[in-house]
């Protein structure tokens, strides 16, 4: 190992530096204001903990992506965190109790076996909001909204949302009879919208045409809001459950467009993301020059269940980290005030007070001044008839 | 509100074939990258851009959104597991095979044959898939030549005519998967561009041979 080497951090592991942890920190209190003044409360789950409760009713693919050690105390199998939606599902069930709907928050890094993204972090910064105990789409729509304001407080402009809804492809599936098997390769297939091959599967399957003919046009039913009409004439034959599915994202359509006018809206009825624990509504918000989503979530009902506690919930999820890379926060303030080392009382005291206010100010350390400007500041505190005063940096020495 | 399109394509016989779809949408390009150095091409469209890479650079320049829409061989595809992209048009241009070729006669001499290849993710699951178990060599080009000098028993590449197996006493013995050119797409693209993607592809569907 060459002296270099002993520097580099591993793969997508990242570390904030100033002034970039500082605006992470401000967007990080911003945020909390903001999901406090809607009535979350914020919960901080546990950075390990054991693996059976972190990945259940989670799916594969969080497994994959958690790091797992051996507890030596137990001798059971422990997981870093690579989602805190689980635990916050857990701590919802089985700590809180609440009979009516309860708002959750949290924030906090988690850690990927795998980077899942461009620009490869390891180490995401995930900040979201799960609302349980209710199932209307009036809750959907809440945690909507407030996934928009996190990207408004963040800066990022340019938003474009994504609605999705997985209970028509569930339903599809179901009365089709498709095995395990086989919906996991339609699955697969129509994550790529590769038609061709959805195609080629249902011809060999020999399903009757109707079938076929809902599978190829789920595939194709994505676009402006407009789909919704097209979908409900060419998918009203799926139903009840699929109808109120489309009804309830119209529903969403038309909120969002009194209150986010501007807002570019896609549909996308065969997006499946996370389709092995959602239930229902699913949204991502997308900005230009960013090939992955910047923020997502959606409805996930059955969660509950594995801890004894079955209930309605939704909520959303972002990374901190890409949010302050996209979005445009305050850059930290170019000022400050210098004073000299020790000093008589009077001197102490003026610090003080300039620090209650909230004024930064740096105490040079005898034999080490430097220029104050490297320090980003502004001003200084220098001893004028016998009083100490702030003065600016030009009238110094 | 304008929006930019940029389109990654590799040289030759893509490229080539993909013109006339790109043609049925409008687009030509402004340069012919077999004579030019330019790396980005313009087209008669001010806002769409063609990029002409490597043809296994295509899905991962498109998966990360550094271009919106590709042209790559399902062969291609088949390797990079489609992360992070669509793959809704079969464009049904440089068609061909993906096989197992060898020599008929030979008997490897290992219980785990060797399998020299580029595609190795294809090659790992189609033995797999048909609990073989195999050594997999990584090669960049030239496969015929594993087999006869026995760096290789046998090797996993995509046949057109079947030209260069007979030329070198080799034959295909299993036949992995037709192969024939994608429209591939950003997913991010689909959503936010979903307009002006669907008429191109609407258009290139038009010329596309039944």
């Amino acid at each position: 190992m060459i002296p270099e080497d002993r520097w580099l951090l591993p793969e997508g592991i990242e570390e904030i530096l100033p002034p970039a942890a500082h605006r992470l920190e401000w967007l990080r209190r911003k945020l909390l204001d903001l999901y406090q003044s809607w009535g979350y409360e914020l919960v901080i789950p546990p950075l390990i903990e054991f693996l059976d409760s972190l990945l259940t009713g989670a799916g594969d693919d969080l497994e994959l992506q958690t790091f797992k050690l051996t507890d030596q105390l137990s001798g059971r199998m422990m997981g870093v965190r690579a989602d805190m939606t689980p635990q916050v599902a857990r701590i919802d069930a089985h700590l809180l109790k609440r009979t009516g709907p309860a708002r959750l928050c949290y924030m906090g890094t988690v850690l990927r076996t795998r980077a899942d993204g461009f620009g490869g972090s390891r180490s995401p910064y995930q900040a979201g909001v799960e609302l349980y105990g209710h199932r209307g789409h009036e809750s959907d729509l809440e945690v909507l909204t407030l996934m928009l304001e996190t990207l408004q407080v963040a800066g990022v402009s340019e938003v474009h949302l994504d609605l999705g809804h997985v209970t028509i492809f569930h339903e599809l599936i179901r009365q089709a009879g498709l095995d395990r098997e086989r919906e996991g390769i339609l699955f697969d297939a129509l994550q790529r919208k590769a038609l061709p091959e959805i195609h080629a599967h249902l011809a060999e399957w020999a399903l009757p045409v109707s079938y076929t003919n809902l599978f190829l046009t789920l595939a194709e039913l994505n676009g402006g809001p407009e789909v919704l009409d097209d979908a409900n004439m060419q998918l009203a034959a799926g139903g009840a459950e699929i109808c109120s599915a489309l009804a309830t994202l119209r529903q969403l359509v038309e909120a969002l467009r009194q209150r986010w006018p501007g807002l570019p809206v896609h549909i996308d009825l065969a997006e499946l993301r996370g389709y092995h624990y959602h239930t229902g509504v699913l949204f991502s918000a997308y900005v230009p020059g960013q090939g992955q989503a910047v923020a997502q979530g959606g409805r996930y009902d059955e969660i509950g269940q594995v801890f004894g506690r079955a209930r309605p919930a939704t909520g959303f999820s972002t990374d901190l980290a890409t949010l302050l890379l996209l979005g445009s926060t305050p850059k930290v303030a170019e000022s400050g005030i210098y004073a000299p080392p020790a000093g008589d009382a009077a001197l102490e005291e003026q610090v003080a007070i300039l620090r209650r206010q909230g004024v930064r100010v740096i105490r040079a350390l005898p034999g080490a001044e430097v220029e104050p400007r490297t320090l980003r500041c502004d001003r200084m505190l220098a001893q004028r008839q016998g009083e100490w005063q702030v003065v600016p940096l030009a009238n110094s020495v | 509100m304008t929006v930019h399109l940029t389109i990654a394509l590799s040289k030759g016989r893509i490229f080539q074939e993909t013109l006339p779809l790109l043609a049925a949408a409008g687009i030509v390009p402004a340069d012919d990258p077999e004579t030019s150095r330019k790396l980005i091409l313009d087209t008669n469209q001010s806002d769409v851009k063609l990029v002409i890479i490597r043809a296994t650079d295509v899905p991962i320049y498109v998966q990360h959104g550094a271009a919106d829409l590709g042209v790559a061989g399902k062969d291609v595809l088949l390797e990079h597991g489609g992360e992070g992209l669509y793959e809704p048009l079969d464009l049904r241009i440089a068609r061909c095979r993906l096989m197992v070729a060898g020599d008929p006669n030979h008997q490897p001499r290992l219980s785990r044959p060797r399998i020299a290849t580029k595609y190795i993710n294809t090659t790992r699951r189609w033995f797999a898939d048909q609990g073989r178990q195999v050594e997999v060599i990584k090669l960049y080009g030239s496969m015929e030549l594993a087999p006869l000098v026995g760096l290789a028993d046998y090797i996993v590449d995509v046949v057109d005519t079947g030209n260069t197996l007979k030329a070198n006493g080799l034959a295909p013995l299993e036949h992995i998967a037709d192969i024939s050119s994608r429209l591939i797409i950003n997913k991010a693209a689909m959503k936010m561009k979903h307009a002006r993607i669907k008429a191109i592809m609407k258009q290139m569907a038009t010329v596309i041979d039944a």
